[in-house]
Protein backbone atom coordinates (compact mmCIF):
# COMPACT_ATOMS: atom_id res chain seq x y z
CA UNK A 1 0.00 0.00 0.00
CA UNK A 2 1.33 2.98 -1.08
CA UNK A 3 2.20 5.67 2.22
CA UNK A 4 2.97 9.08 2.28
CA UNK A 5 4.59 9.73 5.27
CA UNK A 6 5.48 13.44 6.66
CA UNK A 7 8.25 13.55 9.64
CA UNK A 8 8.91 17.15 10.50
CA UNK A 9 11.21 17.28 13.22
CA UNK A 10 11.68 21.17 13.37
CA UNK A 11 10.66 24.17 11.52
CA UNK A 12 11.72 27.67 12.79
CA UNK A 13 10.24 31.00 11.71
CA UNK A 14 12.29 34.00 11.46
CA UNK A 15 10.45 37.08 12.01
CA UNK A 16 11.45 40.95 10.53
CA UNK A 17 12.96 42.15 14.10
CA UNK A 18 14.76 38.46 13.46
CA UNK A 19 13.00 36.65 16.82
CA UNK A 20 12.73 32.83 16.12
CA UNK A 21 9.78 30.79 16.96
CA UNK A 22 9.59 27.25 16.76
CA UNK A 23 6.17 26.87 14.26
CA UNK A 24 5.96 22.80 14.01
CA UNK A 25 8.02 20.53 16.27
CA UNK A 26 7.98 16.63 15.88
CA UNK A 27 5.56 15.80 13.72
CA UNK A 28 4.39 13.07 12.62
CA UNK A 29 1.71 11.75 9.93
CA UNK A 30 1.44 9.07 7.75
CA UNK A 31 -1.47 9.07 4.91
CA UNK A 32 -2.90 5.75 3.12
CA UNK A 33 -3.30 5.66 -0.55
CA UNK A 34 -6.68 7.31 -1.62
CA UNK A 35 -6.88 8.31 1.91
CA UNK A 36 -9.02 11.79 2.38
CA UNK A 37 -6.96 13.40 5.73
CA UNK A 38 -8.51 17.06 7.06
CA UNK A 39 -6.51 18.86 9.29
CA UNK A 40 -8.29 20.63 11.39
CA UNK A 41 -7.04 23.52 13.52
CA UNK A 42 -6.61 27.33 14.55
CA UNK A 43 -6.03 29.53 12.08
CA UNK A 44 -2.03 30.75 12.45
CA UNK A 45 -1.47 26.99 13.65
CA UNK A 46 1.43 26.23 10.80
CA UNK A 47 -0.96 24.94 8.33
CA UNK A 48 -0.16 26.91 5.46
CA UNK A 49 3.22 26.22 6.23
CA UNK A 50 3.21 22.33 6.56
CA UNK A 51 0.92 22.68 3.32
CA UNK A 52 4.23 24.53 1.67
CA UNK A 53 7.03 22.56 3.24
CA UNK A 54 5.43 19.31 1.68
CA UNK A 55 4.78 21.17 -1.94
CA UNK A 56 8.63 22.03 -1.95
CA UNK A 57 8.30 25.83 -1.88
CA UNK A 58 9.56 25.71 1.71
CA UNK A 59 12.99 23.86 2.00
CA UNK A 60 13.64 25.74 5.31
CA UNK A 61 12.98 22.55 7.83
CA UNK A 62 14.33 19.70 9.53
CA UNK A 63 13.20 16.42 8.75
CA UNK A 64 11.49 14.42 5.95
CA UNK A 65 8.54 13.52 3.44
CA UNK A 66 8.43 10.31 1.31
CA UNK A 67 6.07 8.84 -0.60
CA UNK A 68 6.63 5.24 -1.54
CA UNK A 69 9.68 5.22 1.16
CA UNK A 70 11.23 6.96 -1.81
CA UNK A 71 11.93 10.51 -1.76
CA UNK A 72 9.39 12.63 -2.30
CA UNK A 73 11.55 14.17 -5.48
CA UNK A 74 8.98 11.95 -7.84
CA UNK A 75 5.83 12.71 -6.25
CA UNK A 76 3.39 14.51 -8.27
CA UNK A 77 1.51 17.15 -5.93
CA UNK A 78 -1.62 19.22 -6.80
CA UNK A 79 -2.25 21.94 -4.62
CA UNK A 80 -5.23 23.68 -4.36
CA UNK A 81 -4.22 27.77 -2.31
CA UNK A 82 -6.37 29.12 -0.43
CA UNK A 83 -7.23 31.80 -2.87
CA UNK A 84 -7.39 30.17 -6.41
CA UNK A 85 -3.98 31.81 -7.95
CA UNK A 86 -5.30 32.06 -11.57
CA UNK A 87 -3.50 33.56 -14.52
CA UNK A 88 -5.94 36.74 -14.92
CA UNK A 89 -4.24 37.05 -18.69
CA UNK A 90 -5.64 33.49 -19.58
CA UNK A 91 -8.56 31.72 -19.81
CA UNK A 92 -10.05 29.05 -18.28
CA UNK A 93 -8.82 26.71 -20.02
CA UNK A 94 -5.64 28.23 -21.13
CA UNK A 95 -4.80 28.26 -16.92
CA UNK A 96 -5.85 24.17 -16.80
CA UNK A 97 -3.48 23.25 -19.93
CA UNK A 98 -0.15 25.53 -18.64
CA UNK A 99 -0.10 23.37 -15.10
CA UNK A 100 0.21 20.03 -17.33
CA UNK A 101 3.26 18.42 -18.62
CA UNK A 102 3.21 17.47 -22.53
CA UNK A 103 1.45 15.64 -24.00
CA UNK A 104 -1.92 17.19 -22.69
CA UNK A 105 -4.73 15.19 -22.21
CA UNK A 106 -7.65 17.39 -23.40
CA UNK A 107 -10.24 14.74 -22.66
CA UNK A 108 -9.09 15.17 -19.07
CA UNK A 109 -9.57 18.53 -19.01
CA UNK A 110 -13.29 18.34 -20.80
CA UNK A 111 -13.83 15.47 -18.37
CA UNK A 112 -13.42 17.37 -15.47
CA UNK A 113 -14.53 20.68 -16.64
CA UNK A 114 -18.11 19.54 -17.03
CA UNK A 115 -17.96 17.64 -13.77
CA UNK A 116 -17.31 20.92 -12.14
CA UNK A 117 -19.70 22.86 -14.47
CA UNK A 118 -17.73 24.89 -16.23
CA UNK A 119 -17.60 24.06 -19.50
CA UNK A 120 -19.22 27.20 -20.71
CA UNK A 121 -16.77 29.06 -19.46
CA UNK A 122 -13.79 27.48 -20.61
CA UNK A 123 -12.76 30.30 -22.43
CA UNK A 124 -13.60 32.91 -20.16
CA UNK A 125 -11.04 35.05 -18.38
CA UNK A 126 -11.08 34.68 -14.52
CA UNK A 127 -12.13 38.45 -14.03
CA UNK A 128 -15.39 37.30 -15.59
CA UNK A 129 -15.76 34.33 -13.20
CA UNK A 130 -17.67 34.43 -9.88
CA UNK A 131 -15.23 33.30 -7.02
CA UNK A 132 -16.52 29.88 -6.62
CA UNK A 133 -16.14 29.45 -10.27
CA UNK A 134 -12.07 30.34 -10.16
CA UNK A 135 -12.16 27.63 -6.87
CA UNK A 136 -13.52 25.20 -8.88
CA UNK A 137 -11.07 25.79 -11.86
CA UNK A 138 -8.15 26.17 -9.61
CA UNK A 139 -9.63 22.24 -8.32
CA UNK A 140 -9.59 21.17 -11.86
CA UNK A 141 -6.24 22.42 -12.50
CA UNK A 142 -5.00 20.42 -9.39
CA UNK A 143 -6.65 17.29 -10.37
CA UNK A 144 -5.41 18.06 -14.32
CA UNK A 145 -2.24 16.92 -12.99
CA UNK A 146 -3.19 13.69 -11.75
CA UNK A 147 -1.12 13.98 -8.44
CA UNK A 148 -0.28 11.25 -6.20
CA UNK A 149 -0.95 13.32 -3.30
CA UNK A 150 -3.43 16.71 -3.72
CA UNK A 151 -2.99 19.66 -0.86
CA UNK A 152 -5.95 22.05 -0.36
CA UNK A 153 -5.53 24.95 1.86
CA UNK A 154 -9.38 26.34 2.82
CA UNK A 155 -10.00 25.87 -0.57
CA UNK A 156 -13.56 27.14 0.42
CA UNK A 157 -13.48 29.85 2.85
CA UNK A 158 -15.05 33.10 1.98
CA UNK A 159 -17.51 31.09 -0.01
CA UNK A 160 -21.04 31.27 0.84
CA UNK A 161 -22.72 28.41 2.54
CA UNK A 162 -24.79 27.03 -0.40
CA UNK A 163 -21.68 27.79 -2.73
CA UNK A 164 -19.18 26.01 -0.34
CA UNK A 165 -21.75 23.02 -0.16
CA UNK A 166 -22.02 22.57 -3.98
CA UNK A 167 -18.43 23.40 -4.40
CA UNK A 168 -17.47 20.42 -1.68
CA UNK A 169 -20.18 18.22 -3.20
CA UNK A 170 -18.41 18.55 -7.04
CA UNK A 171 -15.10 17.97 -5.08
CA UNK A 172 -15.80 14.67 -3.57
CA UNK A 173 -17.67 13.75 -6.99
CA UNK A 174 -14.55 14.10 -9.10
CA UNK A 175 -12.33 12.78 -6.30
CA UNK A 176 -14.34 9.87 -5.88
CA UNK A 177 -14.42 8.81 -9.68
CA UNK A 178 -10.34 9.59 -9.35
CA UNK A 179 -9.21 9.03 -5.99
CA UNK A 180 -5.99 10.13 -4.67
CA UNK A 181 -4.49 10.82 -1.13
CA UNK A 182 -5.64 14.51 -0.15
CA UNK A 183 -4.64 16.74 2.76
CA UNK A 184 -7.41 18.96 3.22
CA UNK A 185 -6.75 22.57 5.68
CA UNK A 186 -9.98 23.73 7.38
CA UNK A 187 -10.76 25.07 10.71
CA UNK A 188 -14.39 24.32 9.88
CA UNK A 189 -15.33 21.11 11.86
CA UNK A 190 -18.93 20.21 9.80
CA UNK A 191 -16.63 21.15 6.54
CA UNK A 192 -13.92 18.40 7.77
CA UNK A 193 -16.95 15.68 8.91
CA UNK A 194 -18.33 15.80 5.32
CA UNK A 195 -15.20 15.50 3.86
CA UNK A 196 -12.65 13.32 5.38
CA UNK A 197 -12.18 9.91 5.83
CA UNK A 198 -9.83 11.11 8.86
CA UNK A 199 -9.67 14.17 10.94
CA UNK A 200 -6.29 15.50 12.65
CA UNK A 201 -6.75 18.29 14.85
CA UNK A 202 -3.84 20.54 15.28
CA UNK A 203 -2.58 23.09 18.27
CA UNK A 204 -0.64 25.93 17.81
CA UNK A 205 2.66 27.44 18.18
CA UNK A 206 4.17 24.76 18.10
CA UNK A 207 2.11 22.91 15.89
CA UNK A 208 1.68 19.46 16.61
CA UNK A 209 -0.96 16.71 16.79
CA UNK A 210 -3.85 16.55 19.11
CA UNK A 211 -6.02 13.89 18.15
CA UNK A 212 -6.67 11.47 15.22
CA UNK A 213 -10.04 10.52 14.64
CA UNK A 214 -11.45 8.76 11.79
CA UNK A 215 -15.26 9.76 10.51
CA UNK A 216 -16.91 6.58 10.46
CA UNK A 217 -19.73 8.34 8.80
CA UNK A 218 -20.43 6.78 5.56
CA UNK A 219 -20.23 8.84 2.90
CA UNK A 220 -24.16 8.55 1.64
CA UNK A 221 -25.43 9.85 4.43
CA UNK A 222 -22.87 13.06 4.62
CA UNK A 223 -25.12 15.30 2.16
CA UNK A 224 -27.36 15.07 5.52
CA UNK A 225 -26.74 18.41 7.85
CA UNK A 226 -28.44 16.59 11.01
CA UNK A 227 -26.02 13.31 10.23
CA UNK A 228 -22.82 15.56 10.67
CA UNK A 229 -24.06 17.84 13.05
CA UNK A 230 -24.63 14.44 15.33
CA UNK A 231 -21.25 12.97 14.41
CA UNK A 232 -20.07 16.61 15.80
CA UNK A 233 -21.44 15.92 18.99
CA UNK A 234 -20.79 12.37 18.94
CA UNK A 235 -16.68 13.49 18.42
CA UNK A 236 -16.93 16.37 20.41
CA UNK A 237 -18.03 14.60 23.67
CA UNK A 238 -15.76 11.61 22.87
CA UNK A 239 -12.11 13.81 22.45
CA UNK A 240 -13.25 17.14 24.76
CA UNK A 241 -9.20 17.66 24.02
CA UNK A 242 -10.51 19.56 20.82
CA UNK A 243 -12.91 21.52 21.94
CA UNK A 244 -10.11 24.07 22.55
CA UNK A 245 -8.96 24.31 18.91
CA UNK A 246 -12.21 24.98 16.98
CA UNK B 1 -26.99 67.26 -31.41
CA UNK B 2 -27.69 64.45 -29.15
CA UNK B 3 -24.84 62.73 -26.60
CA UNK B 4 -26.40 59.27 -28.71
CA UNK B 5 -25.04 60.89 -31.85
CA UNK B 6 -21.44 61.72 -30.75
CA UNK B 7 -21.53 57.98 -29.26
CA UNK B 8 -21.99 56.37 -32.37
CA UNK B 9 -19.49 58.83 -34.48
CA UNK B 10 -16.91 58.75 -32.10
CA UNK B 11 -14.36 61.06 -34.18
CA UNK B 12 -17.03 63.78 -35.04
CA UNK B 13 -16.09 65.66 -31.32
CA UNK B 14 -12.23 65.14 -31.85
CA UNK B 15 -12.55 67.07 -35.92
CA UNK B 16 -14.49 69.46 -34.64
CA UNK B 17 -12.59 70.63 -31.48
CA UNK B 18 -9.68 70.37 -33.93
CA UNK B 19 -11.54 72.65 -36.37
CA UNK B 20 -12.10 75.29 -33.86
CA UNK B 21 -8.47 75.46 -32.74
CA UNK B 22 -7.62 75.65 -36.85
CA UNK B 23 -10.45 78.25 -36.91
CA UNK B 24 -8.83 80.35 -33.49
CA UNK B 25 -5.47 80.28 -34.97
CA UNK B 26 -6.76 81.70 -38.05
CA UNK B 27 -8.95 84.01 -36.50
CA UNK B 28 -5.74 85.18 -34.79
CA UNK B 29 -3.68 85.86 -37.49
CA UNK B 30 -5.83 87.67 -39.45
CA UNK B 31 -6.22 89.96 -36.42
CA UNK B 32 -2.92 90.20 -35.61
CA UNK B 33 -1.63 90.52 -39.51
CA UNK B 34 2.01 89.63 -38.45
CA UNK B 35 4.85 87.53 -39.90
CA UNK B 36 5.43 85.78 -36.47
CA UNK B 37 1.83 84.04 -37.10
CA UNK B 38 1.06 83.05 -40.60
CA UNK B 39 -2.86 81.62 -41.34
CA UNK B 40 -3.12 77.92 -41.06
CA UNK B 41 -3.63 78.76 -45.38
CA UNK B 42 0.75 79.72 -45.33
CA UNK B 43 1.78 77.37 -43.08
CA UNK B 44 -0.52 74.47 -45.17
CA UNK B 45 1.48 75.76 -48.22
CA UNK B 46 4.84 75.43 -46.84
CA UNK B 47 4.41 71.59 -45.58
CA UNK B 48 3.09 70.89 -48.80
CA UNK B 49 6.32 72.58 -50.58
CA UNK B 50 8.66 70.90 -47.64
CA UNK B 51 6.92 67.76 -48.55
CA UNK B 52 7.03 67.74 -52.90
CA UNK B 53 10.79 69.23 -52.34
CA UNK B 54 11.96 65.86 -50.35
CA UNK B 55 13.15 68.15 -47.41
CA UNK B 56 11.29 67.43 -45.17
CA UNK B 57 11.03 64.13 -44.90
CA UNK B 58 14.73 63.61 -45.11
CA UNK B 59 15.33 65.66 -42.07
CA UNK B 60 12.00 63.47 -40.29
CA UNK B 61 13.29 60.34 -41.57
CA UNK B 62 16.88 61.35 -40.10
CA UNK B 63 15.18 62.28 -36.44
CA UNK B 64 13.18 58.87 -36.38
CA UNK B 65 16.04 56.63 -37.38
CA UNK B 66 18.60 58.31 -34.50
CA UNK B 67 14.89 58.04 -32.22
CA UNK B 68 14.89 54.35 -32.88
CA UNK B 69 18.65 53.49 -32.62
CA UNK B 70 18.63 55.74 -29.12
CA UNK B 71 15.02 54.29 -28.13
CA UNK B 72 16.46 50.58 -28.69
CA UNK B 73 19.47 50.71 -26.42
CA UNK B 74 17.33 52.69 -24.03
CA UNK B 75 14.96 50.17 -23.30
CA UNK B 76 17.15 47.24 -23.54
CA UNK B 77 19.41 48.58 -21.44
CA UNK B 78 17.18 49.86 -18.83
CA UNK B 79 14.98 46.89 -18.67
CA UNK B 80 18.11 44.27 -18.32
CA UNK B 81 19.11 46.59 -14.83
CA UNK B 82 15.55 47.50 -13.77
CA UNK B 83 14.91 43.69 -13.74
CA UNK B 84 18.20 42.88 -11.85
CA UNK B 85 17.81 45.77 -9.17
CA UNK B 86 14.37 45.04 -9.11
CA UNK B 87 15.14 41.16 -7.54
CA UNK B 88 18.24 42.10 -5.74
CA UNK B 89 18.30 44.06 -2.69
CA UNK B 90 21.78 45.04 -2.12
CA UNK B 91 22.66 45.67 -5.61
CA UNK B 92 19.29 47.92 -5.54
CA UNK B 93 20.25 49.96 -2.10
CA UNK B 94 23.56 50.06 -3.63
CA UNK B 95 22.80 52.09 -7.40
CA UNK B 96 19.91 53.50 -5.69
CA UNK B 97 22.15 56.93 -5.23
CA UNK B 98 23.56 56.67 -8.82
CA UNK B 99 20.18 56.05 -10.30
CA UNK B 100 18.93 59.54 -8.45
CA UNK B 101 21.98 61.45 -9.47
CA UNK B 102 21.66 60.23 -13.00
CA UNK B 103 18.02 61.25 -13.24
CA UNK B 104 18.72 64.93 -11.94
CA UNK B 105 21.31 65.23 -14.08
CA UNK B 106 19.69 68.01 -17.24
CA UNK B 107 19.21 66.77 -20.34
CA UNK B 108 21.25 69.43 -21.59
CA UNK B 109 24.21 69.03 -19.67
CA UNK B 110 24.56 65.58 -20.11
CA UNK B 111 24.19 66.31 -24.21
CA UNK B 112 26.81 68.99 -23.99
CA UNK B 113 29.13 66.62 -22.07
CA UNK B 114 28.54 63.99 -24.60
CA UNK B 115 29.77 66.41 -27.15
CA UNK B 116 32.34 67.67 -25.52
CA UNK B 117 33.83 64.06 -24.45
CA UNK B 118 33.20 62.16 -27.73
CA UNK B 119 32.99 64.88 -30.10
CA UNK B 120 30.00 66.24 -32.31
CA UNK B 121 29.55 62.95 -33.90
CA UNK B 122 26.69 60.36 -34.20
CA UNK B 123 27.81 58.42 -31.63
CA UNK B 124 28.07 61.05 -29.25
CA UNK B 125 24.42 62.24 -30.10
CA UNK B 126 22.70 58.98 -29.61
CA UNK B 127 24.79 58.05 -26.30
CA UNK B 128 23.43 61.57 -24.56
CA UNK B 129 19.95 60.36 -25.43
CA UNK B 130 20.53 56.84 -24.03
CA UNK B 131 21.92 58.73 -20.97
CA UNK B 132 19.20 61.06 -20.24
CA UNK B 133 16.29 58.04 -21.44
CA UNK B 134 17.97 55.02 -18.92
CA UNK B 135 17.67 56.11 -15.81
CA UNK B 136 13.83 56.91 -16.17
CA UNK B 137 13.13 52.82 -18.04
CA UNK B 138 15.37 51.59 -14.78
CA UNK B 139 13.08 53.04 -12.19
CA UNK B 140 9.74 52.02 -14.28
CA UNK B 141 10.82 48.49 -14.76
CA UNK B 142 12.30 47.96 -11.20
CA UNK B 143 8.63 49.34 -10.17
CA UNK B 144 7.38 46.13 -12.04
CA UNK B 145 9.86 43.66 -10.86
CA UNK B 146 9.30 44.22 -7.72
CA UNK B 147 6.08 43.71 -7.91
CA UNK B 148 6.01 40.71 -9.19
CA UNK B 149 3.04 38.67 -7.48
CA UNK B 150 4.94 36.04 -5.35
CA UNK B 151 1.62 33.86 -5.39
CA UNK B 152 1.90 33.08 -8.99
CA UNK B 153 5.59 32.09 -8.81
CA UNK B 154 4.49 29.79 -5.84
CA UNK B 155 2.11 28.40 -8.04
CA UNK B 156 4.11 27.81 -11.57
CA UNK B 157 6.94 25.74 -8.99
CA UNK B 158 4.43 23.70 -7.42
CA UNK B 159 3.16 23.10 -11.47
CA UNK B 160 6.63 23.07 -12.65
CA UNK B 161 6.06 25.30 -15.27
CA UNK B 162 9.91 25.77 -15.62
CA UNK B 163 12.22 28.83 -16.81
CA UNK B 164 10.60 29.46 -20.57
CA UNK B 165 6.75 29.04 -19.43
CA UNK B 166 7.51 31.08 -16.09
CA UNK B 167 8.73 33.90 -18.52
CA UNK B 168 6.65 33.98 -21.16
CA UNK B 169 3.22 33.23 -18.92
CA UNK B 170 4.21 34.40 -15.21
CA UNK B 171 6.63 37.39 -15.56
CA UNK B 172 5.82 38.68 -18.80
CA UNK B 173 1.97 39.80 -18.78
CA UNK B 174 2.93 41.42 -15.36
CA UNK B 175 5.67 43.59 -16.82
CA UNK B 176 3.84 44.42 -19.95
CA UNK B 177 2.48 47.63 -18.20
CA UNK B 178 5.29 48.51 -17.32
CA UNK B 179 6.94 48.33 -20.06
CA UNK B 180 4.25 50.47 -22.27
CA UNK B 181 4.42 52.84 -19.28
CA UNK B 182 8.77 53.31 -20.14
CA UNK B 183 8.02 53.16 -23.61
CA UNK B 184 5.18 55.93 -23.76
CA UNK B 185 7.03 58.15 -21.22
CA UNK B 186 10.64 57.27 -23.08
CA UNK B 187 9.17 58.56 -26.78
CA UNK B 188 7.68 61.85 -25.36
CA UNK B 189 10.96 62.16 -23.64
CA UNK B 190 13.48 61.47 -26.15
CA UNK B 191 11.24 63.48 -29.10
CA UNK B 192 12.57 66.64 -27.32
CA UNK B 193 16.19 65.89 -26.19
CA UNK B 194 16.41 64.23 -29.90
CA UNK B 195 15.59 67.48 -31.15
CA UNK B 196 17.92 69.73 -28.51
CA UNK B 197 21.03 66.96 -29.71
CA UNK B 198 20.53 67.43 -33.38
CA UNK B 199 20.01 71.63 -32.61
CA UNK B 200 23.65 71.73 -30.59
CA UNK B 201 25.36 69.17 -32.72
CA UNK B 202 24.23 67.72 -35.60
CA UNK B 203 24.10 68.92 -39.63
CA UNK B 204 20.72 67.51 -40.37
CA UNK B 205 17.40 66.39 -38.42
CA UNK B 206 14.88 68.36 -37.36
CA UNK B 207 16.33 69.62 -34.53
CA UNK B 208 18.87 71.47 -37.12
CA UNK B 209 16.21 72.95 -39.52
CA UNK B 210 14.39 74.24 -36.54
CA UNK B 211 17.41 76.00 -35.70
CA UNK B 212 17.92 77.27 -39.20
CA UNK B 213 14.77 78.46 -39.62
CA UNK B 214 15.03 80.24 -35.79
CA UNK B 215 17.73 82.08 -37.68
CA UNK B 216 15.65 83.12 -40.77
CA UNK B 217 12.85 83.83 -38.40
CA UNK B 218 10.92 81.67 -40.62
CA UNK B 219 7.69 80.94 -38.32
CA UNK B 220 5.79 79.19 -41.20
CA UNK B 221 8.32 76.80 -41.41
CA UNK B 222 8.56 76.25 -37.95
CA UNK B 223 4.75 75.38 -37.85
CA UNK B 224 4.80 73.36 -40.28
CA UNK B 225 7.81 70.64 -39.01
CA UNK B 226 5.75 71.15 -35.76
CA UNK B 227 2.77 69.63 -37.54
CA UNK B 228 4.62 66.88 -39.36
CA UNK B 229 6.30 65.74 -36.53
CA UNK B 230 3.18 65.58 -33.94
CA UNK B 231 1.26 63.60 -36.94
CA UNK B 232 3.91 61.30 -36.86
CA UNK B 233 4.36 60.76 -33.12
CA UNK B 234 0.18 60.50 -33.93
CA UNK B 235 0.46 57.48 -35.91
CA UNK B 236 3.16 55.86 -34.10
CA UNK B 237 0.80 56.17 -31.02
CA UNK B 238 -2.04 54.85 -33.26
CA UNK B 239 -0.69 52.63 -35.66
CA UNK B 240 1.60 50.58 -33.03
CA UNK B 241 1.24 50.99 -29.08
CA UNK B 242 -2.39 51.04 -29.47
CA UNK B 243 -3.20 48.00 -31.04
CA UNK B 244 -0.21 46.65 -29.17
CA UNK B 245 -1.68 47.79 -25.72
CA UNK B 246 -5.35 46.61 -26.96
CA UNK B 247 -4.07 43.21 -27.64
CA UNK B 248 -2.45 42.40 -24.23
CA UNK B 249 -5.19 44.13 -21.91
CA UNK B 250 -7.65 41.84 -23.40
CA UNK B 251 -8.22 39.75 -20.06
CA UNK B 252 -9.28 42.94 -18.38
CA UNK B 253 -12.70 43.91 -17.56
Amino acid sequence: MTEFQIHIKEKAYTSTNSKTRLTIADFDLSIAENEFVCLVGPSGCGKTTLLNIIAELDPHYQGHISLHRKKKETANIGYVFQNPRLLPWRTVRQNIELALQPPVDHSLIDELLSAMQLTEQQHDYPAQLSLGMSRRVAIIRAFAINPEVLLMDEPFVSLDAPTARQVRQLLITIWRKRPHSVLFVTHDLREAIALADRLIFLSSSPMSIVSDIPVTLNRESRDNETEIESFRQFILKQYPEIQSLL
Amino acid sequence: MSIRFFNQYPQIPALLSLILLLAIWHGLAIYLHSNTLPTPWTVAGVLYQAVISGELLFHLGVTLLRLLASFSIAMLLGFAIGILLGNNRQLDVFFDHWLLIFLNVPALVTIILCYVWFGLTELAAILAVVINKVPNVIVTIREGARALDKDLAEMAAVYRFGKQKTLRHIIWPQLHPFVMAATRSGLALIWKIILVVELLGRSNGMGYQLHIFFQLFDVASILAYTIAFVALIQLLEGLILKPLDKHAQRWRR
